[in-house]
């Protein structure tokens, strides 16, 4: 493939990433690529740095060593300004919504407008009803988010990340600790988003069916590297360890069901000795 | 190795403290830097002197009331030894405008507006919030830091001025009405001997640096805590405590510096 055909190809492009917390290691020299207007999905054990990379992708973070190109852009080169531009054109949905919890629903999804067009408030309104509705949450708007469930904070926290209709939108965890229903939910407007409005998405979970069902290419990483990656078939075919240790969640593999420490026959008789 | 332990304690204490002291100046500097975007967005100045002036309004007028009451009472056991009770007026003033006003003020406004600040901005590192609004291209200084200073700034002259206001009326209540002390010698005295610019600005400036102070503390213990529930008590503690003895120590200082000879 010609090298500007791949550029176009690819919205994020990460070389060499090292990164380090303290003497631990988070990544160590990882190459990806997450191509665009498609559901690349970043799985992996707990622990493993998915929500860093995420951060380290939004300019958040700032790498030991590597790069990360977003549309051909040096994320970790641009000064503060730059990088601000850059987050305009990306959303991202945290793990626990992250709503203003001073604001109400529809203050929150009008939020990215006010604070970076001067569109007139009846357009505004238009306009952040139209997400709402495209979630579900329209009659929510009036509720504060101390009044939503975790799942409607999610998809208000959704509404909020489309509204400045972004190229790529970053999921953290979208399906954690929600029931069937909201999983469902979140699964199809993951999935409806991504279609309607071809953009990139980045979704980093430990949920494996559900992110498997919805994705177009996955990676897996753990142990600060990436330790599978493919279309969700050949990593449910993997025959890597790594890989069918988290995809069949068993308990006990390359992740270790034991905290690493002695033996815990010599542990128990340390004393008589 | 077990003798250079010590050594070693207090070399990484002392490593952390300066740490933490140029966090906490580079911190004000991006405040300082944030002022020009936060003074043409008033509505989110007036919003926040809502919630850390107004308030406050209650315990600080609780608290003047009680602290005028106590300095007329001991005031007047005090001068009526010398037949000098007719001054008291002049000693309730001069206590509350110079020092009790801006001090204690300052000192309830740590407790009460500066602890919430804290826990607010602390919980909003904990919830995320704050990384939020850095990936909306937000500056969470120009949007929450910045408003919240100068709302704090701004508050706590009021605050110290409706303080001494409000004590200088207890002090009138307990001298005149229930002790027996002329009123018009409690008015004429104080309106005689206290000074506007050597006693009452002073004191406003006094209770604008202990504005900034504390705010600026209270801000950058929020911003700057391990956000779980323990950091973000244990930040709002450090808050009180810091806040309170930063206060006295600067008073000692200010007042050096403008009632020496």
């Amino acid at each position: 493939m010609p090298a500007a055909q791949a550029d176009r190809d690819t919205a994020v492009c990460i070389r060499g990433l090292t990164f380090a917390r303290g003497n631990r290691i988070i990544f160590d020299r990882v190459n990806m690529d997450i191509p665009r207007g498609r559901i690349t999905a970043i799985m992996g054990p707990s622990g493993t740095g998915k929500t860093t990379l995420l951060k380290l992708i939004g300019g958040q973070l700032r790498p030991e060593a590597g790069r990360i190109d977003v549309d051909g852009v040096d994320v970790h080169a641009l000064d503060r300004r730059g990088l601000f531009d850059l987050r305009k054109r990306m959303g991202m949905l945290f793990q626990s919504g992250a709503l203003l919890t001073d604001l109400t629903v529809f203050d929150n999804v009008a939020f990215p407008l006010r604070e970076h067009t001067s569109l007139p408030e009846p357009l505004v309104r238009q306009l952040v009803l139209l997400r709402l509705e495209s979630v579900g949450l329209r009659s929510a708007r009036k509720l504060m988010p101390s009044e939503l469930s975790g799942g409607m904070a999610r998809r208000v926290a959704l509404a909020r990340a489309l509204v400045l209709d972004p190229e790529m939108i970053l999921y953290d965890e979208p399906f954690t600790g929600q029931d069937p229903i909201s999983m469902g939910v979140l699964v199809q407007l993951i999935r409806q988003v991504n279609e309607a409005l071809g953009i990139t998405s980045i979704v980093v979970s430990h949920d494996v069916p559900e992110t498997l069902s919805i994705a177009d290419y996955g990676y897996v990483i753990a142990d600060g590297e990436v330790v599978g990656r493919g279309t969700p078939q050949q990593l449910q075919q993997s025959q890597s360890p790594w890989i069918r240790q988290f995809v069949q969640a068993l308990p006990d593999g390359p992740v270790p069901f034991h905290y690493p420490g002695p033996d815990f026959a010599e542990e128990l008789f340390d004393e008589y000795r | 190795m077990a003798l250079l332990e010590p050594v070693v304690r207090l070399g990484r204490g002392g490593l952390g403290f300066f740490q933490r002291l140029g966090r906490a100046h580079l911190f004000a500097l991006e405040v300082v830097r944030a002022m020009g975007a936060t003074l043409v967005r008033p509505r989110l100045v007036i919003e926040q002197m809502y919630s850390v002036g107004v308030l406050t309004f209650v315990i600080t007028v609780v608290a003047g009331l009680f602290v005028g009451m106590v300095l007329g009472l001991q005031g007047y056991y005090t001068l009526v030894d010398f037949g000098a009770e007719d001054s008291l007026g002049v000693l309730v003033a001069l206590s509350l405008v110079r020092e009790l006003g801006p001090v204690v003020a300052a000192l309830l406004f740590a407790g009460r507006a500066g602890s919430a600040l804290t826990a607010e901005i602390g919980l909003m590192k904990a919830t995320e919030q704050l990384s939020a609004l850095e990936m909306m291209a937000v500056d969470p200084f120009r949007r929450v830091i910045g408003p919240r200073f100068l709302a704090g700034f701004l508050s706590m002259p009021l605050l110290a001025a409706l303080f001494s206001a409000v004590g200088i009326g207890g002090g009138y209540f307990v001298a005149v009405g229930l002790l027996g002390v002329d009123a018009g010698a409690f008015w004429s005295q104080m309106h005689s001997s206290v000074d506007f610019y050597d006693d009452i600005m002073n004191g406003v400036i006094k209770s604008l640096v202990f504005g900034a102070v504390v705010t600026w503390i209270a801000l950058f213990e929020g911003y700057d805590c391990v956000p779980t529930s323990e950091g973000v008590s244990r930040a709002t503690t450090r808050t009180v405590v810091h806040a309170s003895l930063a206060v006295l120590g600067l008073d000692f200082v200010l007042t050096a510096l403008m009632f020496g000879e």
